[in-house]
């Protein structure tokens, strides 16, 4: 690790040093670093060509082998035991505080199953899990401000819960019905919420990860414009799997250069559908790579909420530090569920695999765990806690089945701001079939019926 | 091509290039005329356009000022004399100095850009507003959506309407999605433009002469324009970066420095959507858009004068969403109709605009021969052979007397 971080010190300190030292023009443009503002002196000990500023001059023909480095190490805070093991942790939160993440985490794997067998019994369409990863997206979620914009892939369910998007929502999203907030238009579980600064969840993978850049530059503009608006960061979730997008690589790139206030979060779960990491990359997972972005990094145990917390709080600091600057979160973990109800994944994976992840270790046993060790949680609590949460979650579910679609002509809007001629034209086009064919189609379960095709 | 333009590899303004952009000077680069824009001398009808008098271009500020689409506060000021990439940069540094969410940037575009369009922007609304990207469209194109997204309202350029393509998923899969899967969120990425020089330049083969328009039109949610001058193009511009809708501006890169009229110096818009009649005709009616409405304007004239007929010439302006009705308004009139641009014929806004003719019913009862499609060959835009592919004056002049012939 040593010998990564080192050529980035030294590039910072040759950068700085160019307005210091000279009367060249990039004292009046600091931002702008001209290639004619370095240069090679006679006899120096390192080159100075523009794109690599203070590499020192070596005779020895060595190249760089990503096996002499050891791989990134990987914080934790808690044990798979649950007991505490930085030393220098201290719990920002009081003990409500925690039993309230355990339950939210405890809600999401909850809803998990019993939507998983509402797909299977044909009752939604289809539905994703987040098995296993409850605490990356509650941990971090609850270190970052309920006003930071949050980007999301799609098995970040404990996102919304952690920031306060009810089971109704959830349910009437999955069910597509008129209280949908993406008015019935998405596959379930793409999510978004306006209140909760959560962009929307769209298929496409890794597309989110340079809108997270854009968005932070967004809001790091709007704050030097009003300082009145608190300075903010962006979060953005993506697997390892996506990761192997070109927009990962965009998008970490521009985060910095252009010096945007955004923390990066790679849930690296193992297997991205069926695909294990070895076929994914060779590399030290997804970590070694911020470092050649010139991007902060660091890597967590992901079943260990505390952890997670601790490195996203920090990280949070660290994004808006010089004006704001990327942040790169590695969190470790393990995919126990298929990838989506469409998978089965012990058709590339033994079964005693998933078992003995699931039951070493989980972040919500090791929570559980630490809760116990620390006197404030106990198995009637858990049974409490498990049968209460059960109930509202069937009760949003059988709620929301009930509910009407929203209405048809829905189909048509927000393609542009306002409907255009053609739209228009073909609303009516599909009214007038409807009123022939009316023995063809079901229009009762859509408000309004066949109404909300008047122009 | 009487201007050398700096292609893509080009990493440095050349003097010469800076020279240029100081005044008046293409005046010595019009004796430095290169091989491939001649024509042969008995040539009639395929003479290099001169835009320094075609009709389709205000050459006095009372012509530009008396444009009816303009607002009153533009009609009474002044004019001034400028090329489309000083009127494109015009409209950008409006854009930036009404409205401090507007951000400029792509790749080069600090320094002036390649084909100078954002001279002085950065120098004039810092760096922090208008400011140069790693050379990557699809992060361009994701940066912008996302900034869109928080309220901003970015311009992005492409360098070249040829390097698009690596952008292709963020424009088709999330600008253009953005509002309509968010839903009751209200959030969009409407407040996006893209910029990209387009067309063909006379030397740009494969990748300096693409008109991917059409892979645009099919795409719900983005409005495709493109200006055909700099009086348009300042309008347009303006409509696109005010437009709560992502919007796509083509710019036809061979008009950067050889259009040139009197452009209204204050802020306006040109409606979007709508088209333009240039010139009203009774027989056959033209519709185009961007730089072939020059070559459609000489066409015209020739066949006029030989035939003795009149034709109309419509600039559609906005690709998509089209104004129907004035197509569909005029070829009622005309009863025939031909449609010209310089991308390949399959699948092109020709199609598009055929099919829509022949669909309505009111139209397609006083079509009196089948639609023309006057357009690019089925292939790429060959270095050598791009005067055979693009559409020219004799072509269409050809193409005018077979609509006639039927």
């Amino acid at each position: 690790m040593k010998a990564r971080t080192l050529p980035r010190a030294l590039l910072r300190r040759a950068v700085g040093s160019v307005p210091r030292g000279s009367t060249s023009p990039a004292l009046q443009f600091p931002a702008i670093r001209l290639s004619s503002s370095i240069s090679q002196r006679l006899g120096a000990s390192h080159v100075s060509f523009p794109g690599a500023v203070n590499s020192a001059f070596t005779s020895d023909l060595k190249f760089v082998v990503p096996s002499d480095y050891p791989a990134v190490p990987t914080y934790r805070v808690v044990d798979q035991d649950g007991n505490v093991v930085d030393r220098s942790f201290k719990p920002d939160l009081s003990n409500e505080e925690v039993v309230k993440l355990y339950k939210t985490m405890l809600t999401v794997s909850i809803m998990d199953p019993v939507m998983f067998d509402a797909q299977r019994q044909g009752r939604i369409s289809f539905y994703m899990v987040s098995a296993g990863e409850e605490a990356i997206s509650v941990g971090s979620a609850s270190a970052l401000d309920q006003e930071d914009v949050v980007f999301c892939q799609y098995r970040e369910q404990g996102i919304f819960a952690q920031r306060g998007f009810t089971l109704k929502n959830f349910m009437s999203q999955l069910f597509a019905n008129k209280h949908d907030i993406g008015k019935g238009r998405n596959m379930p579980v793409h999510y978004g919420s306006k209140e909760l600064n959560i962009h929307t969840i769209s298929s496409t993978l890794a597309t989110q990860i340079p809108h997270a850049s854009g968005a932070a530059y967004a809001l790091k503009m709007q704050h030097i414009n009003d300082p009145s608006v608190p300075p903010r960061v962006v979060a953005v979730y993506f697997g390892e799997g996506a990761a192997s997008e070109g927009d990962f690589h965009a998008a970490l790139n521009i985060a910095a250069t252009r010096s945007c206030p955004v923390i990066f979060i790679c849930r690296n779960n193992g297997y991205s559908i069926s695909t294990p990491t070895l076929e994914q990359y060779r590399g030290d997972g997804i970590a070694s790579r911020g470092i050649g972005y010139g991007i902060d990094t660091v890597r967590v145990d992901g079943n260990d909420i505390w952890a997670v917390r601790e490195v996203t709080k920090k990280a949070r600091e660290m994004a808006l530090e010089d004006g704001g600057k990327p942040v790169l979160i590695e969190a470790m973990s393990y995919r126990v569920s298929h990838h989506s109800t469409s998978d089965d994944s012990f058709a590339y994976r033994a079964r005693v695999e998933v078992e003995d992840w699931k039951r070493r270790d989980n972040p919500i046993a090791r929570l559980r765990k630490y809760m116990e060790a620390n006197g404030f949680w106990d198995e009637s609590k858990e049974k409490e806690a498990r049968d209460s949460i059960k109930r509202d979650v069937l009760k949003a579910f059988s709620e929301a089945e009930r509910e009407k679609k929203p209405p048809i002509r829905t189909m048509f809007e927000d393609v542009y701001e306002e409907l255009t001629p053609d739209l228009k034209a073909q609303m009516q086009q599909l009214k007038d079939h409807l009123e022939k064919y009316p023995n063809e189609y079901d229009l009762g379960e859509y408000e309004d019926g066949i109404n909300s095709l008047k122009s | 091509m009487r201007v050398s333009i700096p292609l893509r590899p080009l990493s440095r303004p050349s003097t010469s290039v800076n020279a240029l952009c100081k005044g008046s000077r293409p005046v010595v680069w019009t004796s430095r005329r290169r091989n491939y824009s001649t024509h042969p001398p008995n040539a009639r009808l395929n003479i290099p356009t001169d835009y320094s008098t075609t009709p389709l271009l205000a050459h006095s500020s009372q012509t530009a000022l008396a444009n009816p689409e303009l607002p009153p506060e533009a009609r009474n000021g002044t004019a001034k004399r400028m090329n489309l990439f000083q009127a494109i940069n015009d409209a950008l540094s409006t854009a930036l100095a009404e409205d401090e969410n507007v951000l400029v940037f792509g790749e080069d575009v600090s320094f002036g850009g390649v084909f100078r369009c954002t001279m002085k922007l950065a120098e004039r609304f810092g760096g922090a507003r208008v400011f140069n990207t790693p050379l990557t469209e699809q992060g361009i194109m994701g940066f912008g959506i996302g900034l869109a997204a928080e309220g901003m309202r970015p311009i992005a350029e492409i360098q070249f309407a040829d390097y698009v393509y690596p952008a292709f998923d963020q424009l088709v899969n999330e600008a253009a999605k953005y509002r309509y899967r968010e839903g009751r969120t209200g959030r969009s990425a409407g407040g996006l433009t893209v910029r990209m020089p387009c067309g063909g330049v006379g030397h740009g083969a494969l990748y300096h002469s693409q008109s991917p328009e059409s892979l645009f039109t099919h795409i719900p949610g983005l409005r495709v324009i493109m200006p055909r001058s700099p009086l348009q193009a300042k309008g347009l511009l303006l409509s696109a970066i005010r437009s709560n809708d992502p919007c796509v501006f083509m710019e036809p890169k061979i008009l950067y420095r050889a259009a040139v009229e009197q452009v209204p110096t204050s802020a306006y818009t040109l409606p979007l959507s709508k088209a333009e009649i240039l010139k009203e005709g009774k027989d056959i009616t033209i519709i185009s858009y961007g730089q072939p409405l020059y070559t459609c304007n000489a066409a015209i004239q020739k066949a006029e004068e030989d035939l003795g007929i009149s034709i109309e010439l419509i600039d559609l302006r906005t690709i998509y969403p089209w104004d129907k009705e004035c197509v569909f308004k005029s070829v009622r009139k005309t009863g025939r109709c031909m449609v010209v641009h310089e991308a390949m014929v399959n699948a092109g806004v020709g199609a598009e605009v055929a099919a829509a003719i022949q669909e309505d019913p009111d139209t397609f009862i006083r079509l009196e021969a089948p639609v023309s499609r006057m357009a690019g060959w089925s292939i790429f835009t060959p270095l050598m052979f791009e005067k055979f592919n693009i559409p020219d004056v004799a072509r269409i002049y050809d193409g005018i007397k077979k609509l006639l012939e039927y």
